[in-house]
């Protein structure tokens, strides 16, 4: 797209006006005035406080913190480690929900990975007489929110799933475990996951495909030896996507996670602590930040394939 | 499949115990959910003939096509049929059909109509203020050189859990009595500028609601950004041109070259941030739990379900949430199918 560069000119044009790179770096210094560059300052800083404040205030010490604002802290430092070391040792911290954050979410993002790959595959590759329309009910299914899916799914799980007071599906005996947690995101986030990965799919040249096929491979095969590696961008930045989601979800956690404080993740915990802390308030900043600081390095990493799989499915190409 | 047996057999009392054993448990699955996959495809892959493309068929789809039924399509209706009955609390036996009772109640309850308000002043001012935001940050950024750091800042946010979010703005609107050192941004700033007595700000309705949104819009904006940003960059470079070279520069080149050409993204955007505002609840159980006059439908049927036992009212809250995206949805399906016929 932006690669193809018309060809420059020799010289400028006697009319005047300017053709080709010039013109485009003359569009480019039009907008690159002091405003704009003030305008995006302003923004990036308001962005960027509210975080910095609760990174600061999450090693002042116990009293500075209680008692003055954080932006105090470039007036009168203050340094303290004790709040992350109560957050983290103390019984009923944070030291196992971060355990038990990465035990969820590994899980829930991998499995949706493979499922919607396939899926996606066959609705783009595999075409029959309705797999338009199966396509575009995916893609609605978007639309049911969340809440709506979870009184019913919750008896599924402890009681199967009964019409009319026959069982016509057994419950799968997850109860009360990580598995249940799992599948309720896997089966979340496959309508977007399809959806994002069928755009990508459905973008691979013919000719590969025909190739394969001529030499003789059949339609499994073809997946797993040229759409899935092909496939790897899209992977990447679903799978980055679906990380941050599950690990900061709330919902899913609350109502099919344990109660218990050494077997819930990070947010169901910290929700937890934002009402049982009203006595130690200096322990929320750090263990507020504790909570955010895993998704931020995912995020400061990986953040240009999660900003292409963002891109995947909403905009044109 | 479960962890629970896995688990069984290296329990340990001690934390670190406990923390080996579940992640050594998610080893084993996610290595056992992939080689269930290998040996189906060993296996099918043998298939060959007529009977080729159909059995890949239903091993690709089969499995997103079970879960989805089971996970968004059965619930919904069930759901949908709770809200039509009296049902109060989870896996009441005794329960019979009473119409739309539910949604009579929710259309005349003052409270439940102070939150079917305030959702739609969300789902109005919240998606706008966004894409503004985002809209904005695109348009200078396009035309800007190093434009790295400014970016991942307005991002970062977007990484954030809601909860996380809610203790980072906690910060910003913690409120302390006027005559003693502020530990709120909000109020330490707005009394330099010169209120010396600011209110509570989280419990002083109806400035709260707005406050919550803020903690919204700052998480979406980044997301808004991105996704506008690489629809400006997709417009190809002699568009910009020649309409330069018509004499189109600065806020008409905005207004009459690029706004049209991203249109359709911008109502994308639009329809993504309204549905996930729609379905938020995090922020608001977090920061007030629906107290002070905050509550929105979201929240108030997660309470419903699952703490006040309304288990009824709440699905017919949950419905009514279905039926306000349903064209929200409509228009997406149509944008997106129109785009498919002109591949």
């Amino acid at each position: 797209m932006t690669s193809v560069i018309p060809p420059v000119p020799d010289t400028v044009p006697s009319d005047g006006k300017l053709r080709g790179r010039e013109a485009t770096s003359a569009v480019r210094r039009a907008f690159s005035s002091p405003i704009a560059s003030a305008v995006i300052i302003v923004i990036s800083v308001l962005w960027t406080i509210p975080t910095l404040g609760l990174f600061i205030n999450s090693f002042r010490s116990k009293e500075d913190a209680a008692t003055t604002g954080w932006w105090e802290f470039f007036v009168h430092p203050s340094f303290s480690l004790s709040g992350y070391e109560q957050v983290l040792t103390g019984s009923g911290g944070l030291a196992l929900p971060l355990v038990n954050s990465l035990a969820i979410t590994i899980p829930a993002t991998i499995i949706p990975i493979f499922i919607a790959s396939m899926a996606a595959y066959s609705l783009a590759w595999l075409r029959f007489r309705g797999s338009d329309a199966i396509f575009f009910l995916i893609f609605a299914l978007q639309i049911i929110p969340l809440q709506m899916a979870l009184v019913p799914l919750q008896q599924y799980y402890v009681r199967g799933l009964q019409i009319g007071g026959v069982t016509v599906l057994p419950s799968p005996g997850v109860n009360g475990t990580l598995a249940q947690i799992w599948l309720t995101h896997t089966m979340f986030s496959l309508p977007l996951a399809i959806f994002l990965l069928h755009n990508f799919i459905a973008q691979i040249p013919v000719s590969l495909i025909e190739a394969a096929r001529v030499d003789g491979a059949n339609a499994l095969r073809i997946f797993r030896s040229i759409v899935l590696p092909l496939s790897m961008p899209a992977i990447a930045s679903f799978g980055i996507f679906q990380f941050l989601w599950v690990w900061n979800d709330l919902l899913v956690a609350k109502t099919f996670g344990s109660t218990d404080p050494a077997q819930q993740p990070v947010t169901a915990r910290m929700q937890s602590l934002t009402g049982s802390y009203g006595a130690h308030l200096e322990l929320l900043a750090p263990a507020g930040f504790i909570t955010i600081v895993v998704p931020l390095i995912v995020f400061l990493a990986l953040q240009r394939y999660f900003a292409s799989g963002l891109l995947a499915g909403s905009v044109k190409g | 499949m479960s962890v629970s047996s896995v688990s069984g057999l290296l329990t340990d009392a001690t934390p670190v115990g406990q923390a080996v054993s579940t992640l050594l448990g998610v080893v084993f699955v996610v290595a056992g959910f992939v080689a269930i996959l290998g040996v189906v495809f060993l296996v099918a892959g043998r298939v060959t003939g007529r009977l080729q493309k159909p059995v890949a068929v239903v091993i690709c789809l089969g499995p997103a096509l079970f879960l989805l039924l089971l996970g968004l399509i059965i619930p919904a209706i069930v759901t949908f049929n709770n809200s039509l009955k009296n049902q109060q609390f989870l896996g009441q036996l005794v329960t019979k059909y009473v119409g739309l009772k539910n949604y009579a109640f929710a259309f005349t309850d003052p409270y439940t109509l102070g939150s079917i308000f305030r959702t739609l002043l969300w789902l109005i001012i919240v998606p706008t203020l966004t894409v503004a935001v985002g809209l904005s940050a695109a348009l200078l950024l396009n035309r800007m050189k190093h434009t790295a750091v400014p970016k991942t800042l307005i991002f970062l946010p977007t990484a954030i859990s809601f909860v996380g979010a809610s203790v980072i703005w906690g910060y910003v609107y913690s409120y302390v009595t006027p005559s003693l050192p502020q530990t709120g941004l909000l109020s330490a700033v707005v009394m330099k500028l010169g209120w010396s007595n600011p209110p509570n700000w989280l419990i002083t309705s109806p400035i709260n609601t707005f406050l919550l949104m803020v903690i919204m819009i700052w998480i979406q904006a980044g997301f808004a950004m991105v996704v506008l940003g690489a629809a400006l960059k997709s417009i190809p470079d002699e568009i910009i041109e020649s309409a330069r070279l018509e004499g189109a520069d600065g806020w008409r080149l905005f207004r009459s070259i690029e706004i049209p050409m991203i249109r359709n993204t911008v109502v994308v955007v639009l329809t993504t941030v309204m549905i996930t505002t729609l379905k938020v609840f995090d922020i608001v159980y977090t920061v007030t739990n629906g107290n002070y006059d905050t509550d929105v439908l979201a929240r108030q049927m997660y309470a419903d379900m699952f703490t006040t036992s309304q288990v009824s009212r709440g699905s017919a809250l949950a419905v009514i949430i279905f039926i306000v995206v349903l064209p929200l949805m409509f228009y997406n399906i149509r944008q997106l199918r129109r785009e498919r016929s002109e591949r």
